[in-house]
């Protein structure tokens, strides 16, 4: 039995949703961090599975629109870890319910 | 392409990405990420990309999950999380899913077997990055530049 592309876009699904429940449900910024770059690595899995189950012949797209997201995800990591590190020196916490300052 | 695999693969990296989401100590969550995301690296071998599988592989779990680690180490005081999970968050996640699968299951178009191509090699994806994707390859150059020193700005100690 060969799977279809109905069943990798499920299993994209689900990985898309379990990083929806772990950047909305968990109270700690590294969390929500880790939910986020699920989302993205889930996204990557619908280019990829999208290129594959195309009519041949076909250019490479799926691919290197995967490399580049998983590029610039790269750089959201770093960028969203290196704000964690400088939050906590300010508030010497890393639970986001308590980074309130802003709040009206 | 092979349906065991697919349906081990998919089960392993659901559960590691359930065990990530879920896990209230910080550490092994992380380590739980790394699990799921050499589940996805596999998932990319299966359907001919090894190409994005060995970079996902390099960047996530040599780049990506050092960071994440050392992040953890850094702001260890409350690595632990007291309260337990957000029950509005399971429901919004959960009505995500059931929409995505209704519409991923009600399109009949989708339900197609893998057409037979010819493996992509690394060959043809360099050449493809040096001539059609060179200016989104430069862009991508800047931008990795421009987030590292931003970060390293980010974390840089005031003087006082």
């Amino acid at each position: 039995m060969t799977p279809t592309l109905q069943a990798f876009l499920i299993v994209s699904a689900a990985l898309f949703s379990i990083g929806l429940l772990a950047a909305l449900s968990r109270r700690h910024a590294i969390f929500i961090l880790i939910g986020i770059e699920m989302m993205l690595a889930a996204a990557n899995l619908n280019f990829i599975a999208f290129w594959r189950f195309a009519q041949p012949p076909h250019p490479p797209t799926g691919v290197m629109i995967a490399i580049f997201s998983i590029a610039i995800s790269a750089a959201e990591a770093a960028v969203g870890l290196a704000m964690v590190i400088a939050v906590y020196r300010h508030y010497r916490t890393t639970n986001v319910d308590q980074y309130d300052q802003l709040k009206g | 392409m092979n349906g065991a695999a697919f349906i081990v693969i998919s089960v392993f990296t659901l559960a590691a990405a359930l065990a990530a989401a879920t896990l209230p100590n910080l550490m092994h969550a992380a380590l739980c990420l790394v699990l799921a995301l050499l589940g996805l690296a596999s998932f990319f071998f299966l359907l001919g990309a090894e190409f994005v599988g060995l970079a996902l592989v390099f960047i996530y779990i040599g780049a990506v999950a050092v960071l994440i680690v050392f992040t953890i180490l850094l702001t260890r005081r409350d690595s632990k999380e007291h309260r337990g999970l957000n029950w509005s968050g399971v429901l919004i996640a959960l009505a995500v899913f059931a929409g995505l699968t209704w519409a991923v299951l009600k399109t009949q178009s989708l339900s197609i077997v893998p057409p037979h191509i010819r493996a992509l090699t690394i060959k043809q994806i360099g050449q493809a990055l040096m001539t059609g994707y060179v200016w989104p390859l430069q862009c991508i150059g800047l931008l990795l530049t421009a987030a590292l020193i931003g970060a390293l700005v980010l974390v840089m100690e005031e003087r006082r």
